[in-house]
């Protein structure tokens, strides 16, 4: 740690320069002033690829304070290569502290999933973003898009759950499930699986979308309504799972599939790591194996 | 009697521009009236202008002066000044017309073609198909023809859909061109009955008619086309 | 008869520059009436058909639509949104190429359901029956319902554009080269069905179309356009028997008969 303090010296803090995160800021307020609204930003190259979450790194490093507590997650994971690399770029370049809790955190930077611990008021949640628009798969054209969004023109959003049902019998759209935030403007969540779109309406935290590579910034301020499209007689319903979590035995929470050997065995886990490992720490276990034993991913 | 039909110094001259601008008068000074219950007969030799006449009565072609007035709806309406919505009405409501050649709608059953007029004038669809098969079992069109479209049709066969269509619905004015030419003499004599009905009805007809037989009976008055033979002048 | 126009032009005209699209059109179009806007390539009939759907704006003049209140508008001062409204609901535009009308990507059933969904319906069963009805309407088969166009012939796509727009019972449609680059037997069969459609429905509608034969059995009046402008206008059936301009007994004596 020490042998890079002097290296990060020729950062500003947080790297991004202070021009630009007022620039981002600025986005950030007309992003919150208009709930699920797309603001255009001018996104900085960062120091990882596309695709790794540089959208969700500028708002983070833009809202990011020397007292701020920083979790970062990736499939609900903190210790997959993307939400390691992310955290030690923010010890590097900020200096803040870390944590892996839930509840202790300030900031949390996600790819693709909600805590399942529900998020406190003062907690912001920063989400990585692909694609932001989510009329995008029947519209190529940008231009077209926003217009449908400035006229409310959001018929399109139904005809692709339509297909879905034509094509599936039922709505096999699992995760980037369209929403509508406050009654208002179409949005997509980011590719979190449809489990968590409930977590998002009304949730006292403070949510924010970053997508580095198309350059859009938006935003659910705190107790916003946030509804999932869907057919009268083809209701919104999210994954359930027919079993517990195998290694704490969390039921009502997402889980992933983990694959154990060649022989077709597998187990469901949480995906929300911190989630169990809390809950193994409080003597919870499931149906298979004990408290600690199973290393996910 | 009423007169819903009264044709004035009806002229008509054909301009090909694609000759030269060659003038074609066909038709000068054409005036006749028409009474209801009357059938008038357009009398002349071949080029005489007969077809033009009736064309021009129906809206199909243009007049270059003169007025052509029809009673449609208790007013008068000049057809040869007349806007086209107003000559689509007046054809849908007062003036009908029985064409030499039936022109053939793609896959348009025989009946429905016969059912059309009449659904246009406002009769229920079931109604105007029950007339229509009535019409055609009349005119002797075998039934199983009766849902084909006429293309394949006979001259005979065709001629005698066109009747039907022309005579299903109750206009006041009916115009005829030469309705009877490719019929036999059994179909004949039904156009004639079918003729003399109209005529008691009260429907005003105008009508050429090539075969003496029939213009015999069917006629009240006969106009002499070549009263209106354009001066040869200029 | 209606005594209101349903559609009204004043002297509209497009410059390109100092190239004319098309000027000083005017007409006006009533209910149930079928224009048919005829001319050879470059005489400016699909520029004044752009112009009158609001997909152009034109360089002058008024174009006026009763709405179903019974108040006239100018469409050139309505807000975009209510003009976008209008195109989806009361409106049609049927595209000579069906790709360019429909979306090739999603199910004939999401085709016909979208203006439906983007009117708010949002009963799945209810959309999917109202479409597979008009299917039904324009012949394609019902178990068609969940295929993509791009597994459709020429002439079922055509035809599911046309049900792609009627199903929200529009009361005019605009209509470029309806016919174009489909088949004889297929145009026969395209032809008969809109002029059925159009009778059932009481529709308005602007044809344009470099085809007479198609002019005369789908409409009641015609235009006919030559660089830009009017060069004569009438009904169908006079028109084409009894042409008065040169240009359009040019055109009349250019047709090949069978």
């Amino acid at each position: 740690m020490n042998a890079h303090a002097e290296n990060i010296a020729q950062y500003n803090f947080a790297y991004l320069d202070e021009q630009t995160k007022r620039m981002i800021r600025r986005a950030i307020l007309k992003a919150i002033a208009i709930p699920g609204y797309q603001v255009p930003f001018a996104s900085r190259e960062m120091p990882m690829p596309y695709g790794w979450g540089t959208g969700g790194v500028q708002v983070t490093a833009s809202i990011i304070g020397p007292d701020d507590v920083l979790k970062v997650i990736d499939q609900g994971s903190d210790d997959t290569t993307n939400a390691v690399s992310i955290r030690a770029f923010f010890q590097k370049v900020a200096e803040v502290a870390v944590t892996t809790e839930t509840g202790k955190a300030s900031i949390i930077q996600t790819r693709h999933r909600i805590p399942e611990e529900p998020l406190k008021a003062g907690q912001v949640l920063v989400y990585q973003v692909p694609i932001p628009e989510p009329l995008r798969f029947l519209e190529p054209r940008e231009t077209e898009t926003r217009k449908m969004h400035a006229l409310e023109e959001y018929g399109l959003m139904h005809v692709k759950l339509y297909e879905d049902i034509a094509q599936h019998g039922h709505i096999a759209t699992t995760y980037a499930y369209p929403v509508k935030v406050e009654g208002r403007y179409v949005m997509d969540p980011s590719p979190t699986p449809k489990f968590d779109n409930p977590k998002m309406h009304m949730s006292a935290a403070l949510q924010l979308f970053g997508a580095g590579r198309e350059k859009r910034i938006y935003a659910i301020p705190p107790y916003t309504r946030v509804e999932s499209l869907d057919f009268e007689d083809h209701p919104f319903e999210v994954q359930t799972f027919d079993q517990p979590c195998a290694l704490c035995g969390g039921a009502g929470v997402y889980l992933d599939e983990v694959v154990l050997d060649d022989a077709g065995g597998r187990m469901f886990v949480c995906s929300d790591t911190d989630y169990c490992e809390k809950r193994q720490a409080e003597g919870h276990a499931g149906p298979t194996g004990s408290p600690g034993e199973g290393e996910v991913q | 009697m009423t007169t819903p039909l009264v044709v004035s110094e009806l002229s008509k001259t054909f301009t090909m521009h694609l000759q030269g601008g060659v003038r074609l008068p066909v038709v000068e000074n054409v005036s006749f009236a028409v009474r209801a219950g009357e059938c008038a007969v357009l009398g002349g030799p071949s080029g005489a202008g007969k077809s033009s006449i009736l064309k021009m009565v129906y809206g199909n072609y243009a007049a270059d002066a003169g007025q052509i007035i029809v009673t449609h709806d208790g007013a008068l309406v000049d057809l040869a000044t007349a806007d086209p919505r107003t000559v689509i009405d007046v054809r849908r409501r007062t003036v009908g017309y029985v064409s030499q050649f039936l022109r053939v709608v793609p896959r348009v059953s025989a009946l429905d073609i016969v059912a059309e007029p009449a659904i246009a004038e406002g009769i229920e669809p079931e109604a105007a198909r029950t007339r229509a098969a009535a019409m055609l079992a009349r005119l002797n069109l075998p039934e199983r023809l009766w849902r084909l479209p006429p293309a394949t049709f006979s001259g005979g066969e065709q001629q005698r859909v066109n009747i039907a269509r022309g005579f299903i619905t109750a206009h006041p004015i009916l115009l005829l061109d030469e309705p009877t030419a490719s019929l036999d003499r059994a179909n004949r004599q039904v156009v004639v009955e079918m003729i003399a009905e109209k005529k008691a009805a009260g429907t005003a007809l105008l009508g050429i008619f090539h075969d003496q037989d029939v213009r015999e009976q069917v006629a009240d008055s006969i106009i002499d086309v070549t009263e209106f033979a354009p001066a040869r002048a200029a | 008869m209606t005594a209101q126009p349903l559609f009204t032009v004043r002297s509209v005209s497009k410059f390109y520059g100092n190239r004319i699209g098309c000027e000083d059109i005017s007409f006006d179009l009533w209910p149930g009436e079928v224009l048919a806007v005829v001319g050879e390539s470059g005489s400016g009939k699909t520029t004044l058909l752009n112009c009158l759907s609001t997909r152009l704006l034109p360089t002058s003049g008024v174009v006026s639509y009763r709405m179903r209140d019974g108040t006239s508008r100018d469409l050139y001062r309505m807000s975009e949104a209510e003009r976008r409204f209008l195109m989806r609901t009361d409106w049609g535009f049927v595209h000579q190429n069906p790709a360019d009308g429909l979306r090739m990507t999603v199910s004939a059933g999401a085709n016909v359901g979208e203006r439906l969904m983007a009117l708010g319906d949002r009963h799945y069963g209810q959309i999917r029956a109202t479409a597979t009805d008009w299917l039904g309407r324009v012949e394609i088969a019902g178990d068609r319902v969940d295929d993509q166009p791009r597994a459709f012939s020429g002439g079922m796509r055509q035809r599911l554009q046309i049900a792609r727009n009627l199903v929200t019972g529009p009361r005019l449609m605009f209509m470029d080269e309806p016919t174009g680059g489909l088949d004889v037997s297929v145009q026969a069969r395209l032809l008969d069905l809109l002029r059925g459609l159009v009778q059932d429905m009481g529709l308005a509608a602007i044809v344009v179309t470099h085809d007479l034969a198609v002019a005369r059995l789908l409409s009641h009046r015609m235009i006919v356009m030559k660089e830009g402008r009017v060069v004569e206008t009438g009904l169908t059936d006079r028109v084409l028997d009894d042409p008065q301009a040169p240009y359009t007994q040019l055109l009349v004596s250019s047709i090949l008969q069978v």
